[in-house]
């Protein structure tokens, strides 16, 4: 089964980063079934990066009030996303929750898709994660990693 | 005055436009009192600090101004710097230049006419409501949009924000073989342009034709996009370097951005609108003909019938891509020398929202001394709020969500880009000692 893990964000804008961190240091593991890719997020090409999968991982940055750190796992197969996480973006460029969206209406869903969020705190420009995000690095690699093997097996 | 007699059509937050904006509808007593078109999100301070930069920055950091557009702040930049030395730039640059300027249009166009615009006319929030029951259209406008950026990744070198437009042309030439991949792409687009018109031309379009001020770029040769005078319906035509000389911009109190009017007239519209009405003669016979048979002869006076002509401009785009690459030959050097150093330049040219004006003061040494940029939403807000004044008191017996509705789509018609229209707030600082 093919898996795509793309990694989301801005690598300038502090936590924002840090979708793009995470899969850059499993990339590193060379994981068999694996595809790796990253993304700014805007919403069309984002669904161009998965049309051949059958299975995507999103792993993204997230501002939805939690505390800095929390990691949310969201099944997004076959639910809509949960509204508290569907922020009003700027519309010529949608985001990540509206582009699984769009490919859903669309009927281009790869048939599993995760997202791994991982609440930011800082969005500044500057490339350092804040404390409580870089903890939260480690704990989510963890578990993006095993999602990873299960896929493969 | 009891409060029963005033009614507020309110929007905080308006969707489907590009930034952060809200409308106000103030009606009393059945008549319209006041209408706002709010830009809140922040000003941005460019012309500030393009100071003392180098002149050949001045594309690409323009370009930041606007992510859907930033190949017209590339173009009017280096025609602008271009005019300050006293070059032009012809051939197989030239060519390139307009390739590009075709994929922004595609890009911006496909976007606009199928996700932003279309859910309007058929009554849905969302573009992606809209695609649960018409997939096959969202498809084929996602399809259109991505030749676009395609168009962007081969010769600008990605697809948003290029990273290939220099003063004088290109850093690189692409191979013919480079764009071998597009042609067929581009036919697909001509065909689908096409099918867009006719789908565009049956939408439901509340009457509404004004009188307007339709204000473009007007060249002798071609349908407008970097060069020509500007000119309107009312009789002006004048160098793009006389500009300030006919246009001023206005504060106002409740927006973020100036407004620009034309000093001896007012408003007026720049875009898509303004283009056709004034350079009609210049389409191909195809995009012409399609024009025609959506009953678009040479002449459209509605706002909301915007669409069709975005999407006639969009045939006409792919169109003249395919006419560029096919008659592509590299040239021998990607760019030419400009030096517009101790001179002042000027451009103007069509975003796809409609004209885009640069004014360079260069110093000696090549910094830029002092900068101004117009862009066409800032152009635009007078008349867009014109059209709800007026749009308001035809359809005032609607129920207030029906009427709020109508109002946001009447604002949509222009397209408009708030991020665009806020940067150049001007700071007025006073010494005191």
């Amino acid at each position: 089964m093919k898996t795509v893990l793309i990694g989301i964000g801005n690598e300038f804008r502090g936590d924002d980063a840090v979708g793009r961190i995470l899969v850059r240091r499993l990339a590193a593991l060379e994981l068999p079934g694996l595809e790796i890719r990253e993304s700014s997020g805007e919403c069309f090409s984002l669904m161009e990066l998965w049309t051949d999968a059958e299975r995507v991982i999103l792993v993204d940055a997230l501002q939805s009030g939690s505390a800095p750190g929390t990691i949310r796992r969201i099944d997004a197969s076959t639910e809509s996303i949960p509204a508290d996480l569907v922020q009003q973006c700027s519309t010529h460029s949608l985001s990540l929750l509206e582009a699984v969206e769009m490919a859903r209406a669309l009927e281009k869903l790869p048939p599993e898709v995760l997202i791994y969020g991982i609440e930011g705190h800082r969005f500044e420009p500057g490339e350092e994660l804040s404390p409580e995000v870089a903890q939260a690095v480690d704990e989510a690699f963890e578990q993006i990693q095993r999602e990873c093997v299960i896929a493969h097996e | 005055m009891s409060e029963k007699e005033i009614r507020t059509i309110k929007v905080d937050y308006l969707a489907r436009v590009e930034g952060e904006g809200a409308m106000h509808v103030k009606i009393k007593d059945g008549k319209v009192d006041d209408v706002k078109l709010k830009i809140f999100e922040p000003p941005r301070f460019f012309e500030a600090f393009l100071q003392g930069r180098r002149f050949e920055e001045a594309p690409d950091i323009t370009a930041r101004i606007c992510g859907i557009c930033p190949v017209a702040y590339q173009m009017s930049a280096c025609h602008a710097m271009e005019n300050g030395a006293g070059v032009r730039v012809e051939g197989a640059i030239r060519e390139l230049r307009r390739l590009l300027y075709c994929g922004e249009w595609i890009e911006s166009h496909g976007l606009h006419v199928f996700m932003l615009h279309a859910p309007d006319f058929l009554g849905y929030d969302s573009a992606i409501e809209m695609a649960k029951d018409h997939r096959e259209l969202v498809q084929m406008g996602l399809r259109l949009k991505k030749i676009g950026n395609d168009i962007g990744i081969v010769l600008g070198g990605r697809e948003i924000h290029p990273v290939n437009v220099k003063v004088g042309g290109f850093y690189k030439a692409p191979r013919k073989r480079d764009f071998l991949k597009l042609v067929e792409d581009l036919k697909w687009g001509i065909e689908a342009a096409e099918k867009t018109i006719q789908w565009c031309a049956g939408l439901p379009f509340p009457d509404f034709d004004q009188e307007y001020e339709f204000v473009s770029l007007r060249h002798p040769d071609e349908y407008p996009m970097s060069e020509g005078r500007i000119v309107s319906n009312h009789g002006l035509d004048i160098d793009v370097s006389e500009y300030e000389e006919h246009f001023e911009e206005e504060h106002v109190p409740y927006t973020n951005a100036l407004h620009s009017v034309l000093k001896e007239r007012g408003s007026y519209f720049v875009g898509p609108m303004a283009r056709f009405n004034l350079n009609f003669d210049k389409l191909s016979p195809r995009a012409q003909a399609a024009a025609k048979a959506a009953g678009l002869d040479g002449q459209c006076l509605n706002p909301f019938k915007s669409i069709i002509v975005r999407a006639v401009e969009l045939l006409y785009a792919f169109e003249e891509a395919l006419r560029v690459l096919e008659n592509y030959e590299r040239p021998e050097v990607p760019a030419i020398e400009v030096d517009p150093s101790g001179k002042t330049g000027f451009g103007a040219t069509e975003a796809p929202r409609g004209i885009l004006y640069h004014r360079y003061g260069v110093l000696g040494n090549g910094d830029i001394r002092d900068a101004k940029i117009v862009p066409p939403t800032s152009q635009n807000q007078k008349t867009i709020e014109r059209d709800l004044y007026r749009f308001v008191p035809q359809y005032i017996d609607l129920p207030d969500d029906e009427l709020q509705w109508h109002c946001e789509q009447a604002i949509r018609n222009y397209d408009p880009c708030i991020s665009c229209a806020t940067h150049f707030l001007k700071i007025h600082r006073e010494e005191v000692s």
